[in-house]
């Protein structure tokens, strides 16, 4: 039997973490901007079947970049986690830190055991209550490295030029058709095509909604947001 | 990977099912799942039972109404329980039984189908709510030969056809279609009484709500177990109408007015 050969280890996981960029690169990014009534997550996907970004819990939201089989693995692991739990406890036991923690954990072992890493980075948004609890966005990479942002996020293809963007742009309190403009400005910052309604994936955690704060922006409402302001 | 491991993906991704997901990962947290495992040895527990729920249809879709009483044997167990639970936006349980496991069994379909929403991104079918519930109804079957009987009714309006529908339920899971009404729990046959006399095709809402409570007050006259309204604590029977636009709890206001009105005017009679 012939002898593997050897490779080290830092070689392998150079080799992994690079494999796993390039194909989230290849893909299109993601937003998330905190607005006046939540957070606004905002996708360039012309797919309206097929989604980016979804609803795992009351106040929890799910946006992934990568491979499209890979997080919706992921996101259906989500959001039984998350039913689990609130059914053994209660609902507002449920908590966006918990889920990301597992994200992390679940990304991390599939980086260091599996010959292919998960081609995907995940969003894990929850929204504060209008009693003053803060929103809540993690941001996590195929490698189960975590983050935790603040006011914006941005991942998938060039998301640090779309980082960049929100940085200097990115003001408190907008509403939500400034944050939707700001966020599709973002979004175009890479390439040199307007991004009308029809490419866009766009839902908010609205926390002056009844128990589920996920909701999905039609085309229709995008379109006058879209247009709205600017003259 | 075995050769047959690629098709595990449509096994799994398959189910959409929150109550499948519980079996294979947290079995103990299933309810009956301690009856399953050899306990409850012994007489019939002595436990609080929901008494009276009735749905109707009318003109927009249909009306789901119950008393507010739990009872054990000849004592009141609860005055104030809820026994219409909202199931997702277009369907709601009246639970009739003992009160615990109906409770949770509620509790466990509300999750159902919202977890079958947010998997699969699209409702189930009002058919397929309806069918659910019945699996869960005859998985509760062990329990129920001890005693814990859960037989809810559920109504909902359905989207496709454009109408409101009800289900009734037997202890083995069966479903039965009801195309007018029906009434359960130990008032419900004096609640069915009245709802004959009273019900008509497509009738409008306020007229439903009101058929709905005078048969929810007929049956607490002729069963002691039905709680009436309590107008001195406050207490109403639930009402809820179910249409296209979703489902709406009519107040407690609304309800004591029509009560007050229907009384009077039996008062006169």
């Amino acid at each position: 039997m012939p002898l593997p050969y050897y490779v080290s280890p830092e070689q392998m996981m150079k080799d992994k973490a690079e494999y796993a960029r390039k194909g989230i690169s290849r893909g299109k990014a993601i937003v998330a901007i905190e607005y006046r009534d939540g957070i606004l997550l905002v996708a360039e996907n012309p797919s309206t079947l097929l989604h980016k970004i979804s609803e795992i819990y009351d106040r929890i939201a799910f946006a992934g970049v990568g491979k499209y089989n890979e997080f919706e693995n992921l996101r259906v692991a989500g959001v039984r986690h998350a039913d689990v739990k609130g059914y053994s406890y209660s609902r507002g036991d449920v908590s966006a830190k918990a889920l990301a923690n597992a994200y992390s954990q679940g990304l991390g072992n599939i980086f260091t055991q599996d010959i292919k890493p998960f081609e995907v980075e995940v969003l894990v948004c929850e929204v504060g209550d209008s009693n003053g609890s803060k929103n809540e966005i993690y941001h996590i990479l195929y490698d189960g490295t975590i983050e935790d942002e603040k006011n914006y996020a941005a991942m998938g293809g060039q998301s640090d030029e779309i980082r960049r963007y929100l940085k200097d742009n990115f003001k408190d309190a907008l509403d939500l058709a400034a944050a939707l403009q700001l966020g599709v400005r973002a979004l175009m910052v890479t390439q040199n095509k307007t991004l009308t309604e029809r490419d866009l994936e766009v839902a908010v955690l609205d926390r002056n909604k009844e128990r589920r704060k996920f909701r999905r922006i039609p085309a229709e409402v995008l379109n006058q947001l879209l247009a709205s302001g600017t003259t | 990977m075995t050769p047959d491991a690629w098709q595990g993906a449509f096994e799994s991704r398959s189910s959409a099912s929150f109550v499948d997901h519980l079996r294979q990962t947290a079995p103990h947290l299933l309810p009956g799942a301690e009856l399953e495992a050899g306990g409850g040895e012994g007489g019939k527990p002595s436990v609080p039972h929901g008494t009276t729920v009735l749905a109707l249809r009318y003109r927009d879709g249909v009306v789901i109404a119950g008393d507010r009483q739990a009872s054990e044997g000849y004592q009141v167990a609860h005055r104030r329980i809820e026994k219409i639970f909202k199931s997702d936006d277009l369907s709601a349980v009246g639970i009739a039984g003992a009160a615990g496991p109906a409770m949770e069994m509620a509790r466990l379909f509300q999750t159902e189908l919202e977890h079958y929403e947010k998997v699969e991104g699209e409702n189930l079918s009002l058919d397929g709510k309806a069918n659910r519930l019945g699996q869960m109804i005859r998985a509760n079957l062990p329990m129920a030969m001890q005693g814990l009987v859960v037989v809810p009714i559920f109504a909902g309006f359905d989207d496709r056809s454009g109408v409101g529908r009800l289900f009734k339920y037997d202890v083995t899971g069966g479903r039965y279609e009801e195309t007018d009404y029906f009434a359960q729990g130990s008032g419900g046959k004096d609640a069915r009484d009245s709802l004959k006399k009273r019900f008509r095709r497509d009738m409008p809402k306020d007229d439903a709500v009101r058929a709905a409570l005078e048969a929810l007050l007929d049956a607490a006259d002729e069963d002691l177990g039905t709680g009436g309204p309590d107008f001195q604590r406050g207490i109403y029977p639930t009402v809820k109408t179910i249409s296209r636009s979703g489902i709406t709890d009519l107040a407690d206001d609304d309800v004591r007015r029509h009560l007050e009105a229907i009384l009077s005017e039996r008062g006169r009679n």
